[in-house]
């Protein structure tokens, strides 16, 4: 991804004096490798600057409103108290699951439970490993989600203060989904947080990481999230990104992951928030014999903007990819999808598969889809779709006939439309709770519906 | 049908020769003096000097578009000859008895005899020759319906107020840096004038023919279809073996009115280069046409089989109320032969629908990519697009991409994308193996299986055409 | 009688797992085998190897058809010199019209043998005539070569096919499977009209069923990758009564003995 230079935006300027403040504290507490690695981060962002819309890869989605606002970065602020009850909402109805629980992107030690320490099992918070000497953390780190390309990755690895590492060690099958729940809370002054989290999954292991984004009291405030995903050799992860960050926010995300041989990832990205929210997603099946199964769900209303742009890299025979993004669309809400599978010469054998199918469901709707293949290997099965539509009105008329309102066959339809994805979700508390929540949000939908019906 | 395929993958280019034929040139290069010098020439009225200065001075302050997926050296400008005719015996032939006879002769080796009682019936053909129109066929019998067929400067020259306006209005000036070369530059072309509520007798086509070399060829297609007229063209293309390459940047634009359909065939079959990617020509071409009434249709058809960069999207707005808009398209880039090509269907109008279906094939170093654009305007309710892009590949050295882009901004708009990539089945070719078929025949077979839906669309006159273009015969002559 | 097939202990696997595990059979001009046996005990595996399928390995053993060493031979070679197979599963070759595909084969098959191509007008008339015999009706030609067809229709396909190409040695591959009994006897009908005495038929199925369509010469049993009985038509009753166990048992209980 390359991105077109924009220098001497406010934002670029405002990073940059951050970054400069932090340095010299940065430069006493931290190894020589991470001060470096920050430097040559801070470096490359400031020579990106932030993409505009002659980037290919950023055609549809304008980040000039995160671009010109001053978030002011403050990991060490002081927060009000919280109390665990506030957060029980997001927690899937498991409070036994370990819980890592950020705040504004500080680690809050008192509201996390069951973390582990030792060098056979970490589930603990990035400062904490900081000064531990972890050869696992400094070998993982910044290797996986480059920044050579992307200006939000290179911020994100200057500034970084906190976030989550994981370390499964080989032959490890961890039972409960460890959750990592971050949390942003408005208070004066528009903030931007900067999570960082290390998945590194050993060889025969297995775990289930949920990474959730919510927000306390809505807001203004800006997410810049990293999330790095290492799948040791025949090691299973199962990744579930679930944003709902407030109407406001904005939050833009890199979630990128190295599949050794055999291996299994599934990845879920559910967007239900966020005014202007950008997922980068890239896996690369850099070994043999790695699949990998992507599935993505998101509900844009109001005047929100969801960006999925992801990004399935194939450079060795025998992988296996399934794709399957599906998006509601209302109010006047816009959808973006880009989704690159890229075949290299010696991937023979690759069976890759993409899908991007999204409902429109009211006027001023409007959906940007982008399936792309480039293949330079003969021996492939490789296919593409994408659809845009609306609900069916035969359909809806049938369910009329049964007696069923307009308004509750649409959202009973969009329903039906959406749960292809959350009927692949494995973790049962969680396909429940997005069952909820998707609920929940389609009587926005019927709403707006209705709304744009009345205007009309 | 089976050869044809076997053609396509592993011919040599048969029409590859050169006609030793005095030509009448500009000297290399490109300013506003050879831009006068053309418009002289071809005794142009003071309007189109304007246009074609006009584009120049555009031309000279843009850059040549990046984001394609083809690969050249630069090209040097001011390297091109702009301007080359066949050196006549007086300034245009009045009729075919005046053409060079060793420019006859190269049509008839060709196939395409320009003698009319050689004619296949039914067909009225338009040659350029490098720069120039050199002879159009079954002009009087066209004209007792109020047809126009003529070569682009003919109808400068008896039509001025049909080509002021509609020159550039689908494809203005300034579109982009190969359209606006052409603009300055182009040389002659085909002109179609189809009036009110006729439906054109017989098929129109064009058969253009680059020869001298060093030159470039920009020519320019018109067509203009009245209300509920109806008219179906064909062009054809090739050109001599050389070892430099060659640009080919033409324009062609269509404009449909009410109810008028335009269907549009291309066999492009320029030299593709040789085995190891020297020489062939760089067709980089503007295609665009506007469904301006409502109840217009406008369908593509092009079978890409030669040049050694092909850069071309013929596409389709779709301004008038249930207009339709098609785009069928076989793509074949063998040895190093590189294409980026598709469509654009832009809905505008109310209750439009576009069908898009490419087959691309890459063989040896080819590298094939499809790039569409299907974009829902605000106002465009109902729009219906539905698209298929498949591709074939055949060796480990060749590469396919499929890009399409799809931006909806209309609510009840349904559209739909579906693509794959595969190469050819073993199991098919066992089966055609188990039933005695050789397995190159094989491959043949499947490939044009795979191309069918495209081949359909060709009209029935030029099926005999095309064939002949490629040196093949269609299915169809069994079952 | 003049020996057509002969097949000499013939060891296959794919991907490594071993299929046939020495296989012998002799075929004579005229006759009818059938193979006969369970679910993937190396039936169909057969079929595929006297066609010349890459994707099976012959580890072991030879197979001399009319003299010739076949395993030698390319498959569209053995095509030629008459070796036909109707295939379980015949695959779909969309845009490509059934008729256009059989004139194509045949002429490929004549040329081979030294007779001249036969033009469009003859070769329809001749489908026609034949597509009696497996009561087709003329919409077939034009459609795409098995694209779309039923399960019976792709069966009766394969014996049209075999009808126009004349082989000389028909391998059927549980042509009888997702047939209904007319069906099944329209496809009989047509195998039985083909018999001739220089023509044989090796006939695969997992059911006695189509056997008293096609009354076999002789009845092998396969299990296991190995012949595990021979005999004359009365074996597949006896097959049909007793189930495959029967046959199963034996052999590992002599076996038993001889310790």
């Amino acid at each position: 991804m390359v991105h077109a230079r924009v220098p001497g935006t406010k934002g670029l300027e405002n990073y940059l004096a951050i970054f400069g403040s932090r340095e010299k504290k940065l430069l006493q507490a931290e190894p020589s490798w991470l001060t470096h690695l920050r430097k040559t981060a801070i470096e490359r962002f400031s020579n990106l600057g932030f993409p505009t819309a002659q980037n290919e890869y950023w055609k549809y989605t304008n980040v000039a409103p995160i671009a010109e606002t001053r978030f002011d970065f403050v990991p060490n602020q002081t927060l009000p108290e919280i109390s665990i009850q506030q957060l029980e909402t997001f927690m899937f109805g498991h409070p036994e699951w370990p819980r890592l629980v950020f705040v504004n992107g500080k680690y809050l030690e008192s509201l996390s439970s069951q973390t582990s320490q030792t060098d056979h099992l970490r589930i603990s918070n990035l400062r904490s490993v900081l000064g531990s000497g972890s050869k696992v953390f400094e070998s993982y780190l910044a290797r996986i989600a480059s920044f050579e390309e992307n200006s939000f990755a290179a911020l994100n690895t200057a500034l970084m203060d906190d976030g989550a590492f994981i370390y499964i060690p080989e032959g490890k099958v961890l039972d409960k989904p460890i959750h990592l729940m971050f949390v942003s809370l408005t208070q004066n002054g528009a903030l931007t947080s900067q999570p960082r989290t290390l998945i590194v999954a050993g060889k025969n292991s297995k775990v289930r990481v949920i990474e959730s984004y919510a927000s306390l009291c809505g807001g203004s405030y800006f997410t810049n999230a990293v999330t790095e995903v290492f799948v040791g050799e025949n090691a299973s992860v199962e990744h579930y990104k679930l944003q709902r960050e407030s109407e406001r926010a904005f939050h833009i995300g890199t979630t990128e992951a190295y599949q050794s041989t055999g291996s299994k990832l599934a990845s879920f990205s559910i967007d239900l928030g966020g005014k202007l929210v950008r997922n980068n997603l890239t896996v690369g099946l850099h070994e043999e014999g790695s699949e990998c199964e992507l599935n993505g769900l998101y509900y844009v209303s109001g005047e929100e903007h969801v960006d999925n742009t992801t990004f399935i890299d194939h450079p060795k025979p025998c992988g296996v990819s399934r794709q399957l993004y599906k998006g509601l669309i209302s109010g006047k809400g816009r959808a973006v999808f880009f989704g690159k599978v890229y075949v290299h010469k010696n991937a023979h054998h690759t069976d890759a598969a993409q899908t991007n199918k999204n409902l429109l469901l009211s006027e001023g709707a409007t959906v940007d889809t982008r399936p792309q293949l480039e293949i330079l290997n003969d021996d492939v099965k490789c296919t593409h779709g994408a659809a845009v539509g609306q609900l069916d009105e035969e359909m809806i008329f049938y369910l009329k006939t049964r007696g069923i309102g307009d308004r509750e066959a649409e959202r009973l339809l969009s329903y039906g439309f959406a749960r292809e994805v959350i009927e692949r979700v494995r973790i049962e508390a969680v396909r429940t709770e997005l069952d909820r929540l998707l609920l929940a949000r389609l009587q926005d939908c019927a709403y707006f519906a209705w709304r744009d019906r009345m205007k009309k | 049908m089976v050869n044809q395929a076997k053609a396509l993958i592993d011919r040599e280019y048969k029409w590859g020769f050169v006609t030793n034929v005095e030509a009448d040139a500009a000297p290399k290069g490109l300013s506003e003096e050879i831009i006068r010098f053309i418009s002289k020439k071809k005794n142009e009225p003071a309007f189109m000097l304007e246009w074609r200065l006009n584009a120049y001075r555009r031309w000279i302050k843009m850059e040549p578009p990046t984001w394609q997926h083809v690969y050249y050296p630069p090209i040097d400008y001011q390297g091109i000859i702009y301007y080359s005719a066949p050196k006549l015996k007086k300034d245009r032939p009045k009729s075919l008895g005046e053409v060079d006879q060793e420019i006859l002769e190269t049509y008839e080796k060709l196939g395409i005899p320009l003698e009319e009682q050689k004619r296949l019936v039914g067909v009225a053909v338009d040659a350029v020759f490098d720069s120039v129109s050199v002879a159009t066929t079954f002009k009087e019998k066209l004209a007792e319906r109020g047809i126009i067929f003529c070569s682009f400067s003919e109808a400068v020259q008896n039509h001025p107020d049909l080509v002021q306006k509609y020159l550039g209005s689908v494809v203005p000036y300034a579109d982009n840096f190969y359209a606006t070369l052409n603009s300055a530059v182009f040389s002659d072309g085909s002109f179609c004038y189809i009036p009110k509520g006729v439906r054109c007798p017989m098929e129109l086509s064009t058969y253009f023919r680059i020869n001298a070399a060093d030159t470039g060829q920009f020519e320019r297609t018109l067509i203009v279809a009245e209300e509920g007229s109806y008219v179906s063209y064909l062009e054809g293309c090739t050109a001599p073996i050389r070892d430099v390459n060659q640009l080919h940047a033409a324009v062609v634009e269509l404009v449909a009115l009410e109810g008028a359909t335009i269907k549009y065939s291309t066999v492009q079959n320029w030299y593709p280069g040789d085995k190891n990617g020297k020489g062939g020509i760089y067709n980089f071409v503007t295609k665009r046409g506007k469904c301006a009434g409502a109840n217009s249709k406008i369908s593509w058809t092009q079978v890409e089989t030669g040049s050694a960069i092909t850069w071309k999207y013929p596409s389709v707005i779709l301004q008038g109320d249930h207009s339709i808009g098609e785009f069928y398209s076989v793509a074949l880039t063998n040895n190093h032969q590189q294409a980026d090509t598709g469509t654009k269907m832009i809905h505008i109008g109310k209750n439009t629908r576009s069908t898009i279906i490419s087959k691309g094939i890459a063989a040896r170093f080819g590298s094939n990519t499809y790039r569409g654009l299907v974009k829902v305007m605000p106002k465009a309710e109902n729009a219906r697009n539905y698209t298929q892009c498949d591709s074939l590949l055949m060796g480990d050295k060749c590469a396919a991409n499929t890009f399409p882009y799809i931006e909806v901004l209309n609510r009840s708009a349904k559209v739909e994308h579906e693509a794959s990539t595969s190469k050819i089945s073993e199991d098919q070719l066992f089966y055609l193996r188990q039933r005695g078929i050789s397995p190159e025949n094989a491959v043949s077979i499947i490939i044009n299986g795979f191309c069918k839906e495209v081949f359909k669309n060709l009209p029935m006159e030029f099926a005999v055409e095309a064939s002949k273009l490629l040196g093949v015969s269609l299915e169809g002559a069994v079952g | 009688m003049n020996l057509m097939l002969e097949i000499k202990n013939l060891h296959v696997s794919i991907e490594g797992k071993q299929i046939l595990k020495g296989i012998d059979l002799k075929i004579s001009a005229g006759e009818v085998h059938a193979i006969m046996g369970p679910n993937g005990s190396g039936k169909s595996t057969l079929t595929q190897v006297l066609a010349g399928n890459e994707k099976y390995e012959v580890t072991k053993g030879e197979v001399i058809y009319q003299g010739k060493n076949l395993l030698e031979l390319s498959p569209e070679v053995r095509a030629r010199e008459g070796v036909f197979l109707a295939f379980q599963y015949p695959v779909e070759i969309p845009g490509v019209s059934n008729a256009y595909f059989l004139k194509a084969a045949l002429n490929e098959i004549r040329s081979a043998k030294g007779l001249e191509e036969m033009d469009a007008v003859e070769f329809l008339e001749l489908l026609k005539e034949k597509m009696k015999l497996v009561e087709m009706d003329s919409s077939f030609t034009n459609r795409p070569v098995n694209e779309g067809f039923s399960g019976g229709e792709k069966k009766r396909n394969e014996i049209l096919q075999m009808a126009v190409l004349e082989p000389t040695l028909g391998v059927l591959d549980e042509t009888d499977s997702g047939l209904d009994i007319d069906a099944l006897k329209i496809v009989a009908q047509g195998v039985n009209r083909l018999r001739r005495k220089d023509r044989s038929f090796l006939v695969v199925t997992h059911y006695q069923r189509l056997l008293n369509y096609i009354i076999p010469d002789f009845v092998h049993v396969l299990v296991g990758g190995r012949m595990v009985r021979s005999g004359g038509k009365d074996l597949a009753f006896q097959l049909e009564e007793k189930g495959y166990d029967w046959v199963k048992v034996e052999p590992e209980v002599s076996e038993e003995h001889v310790k």
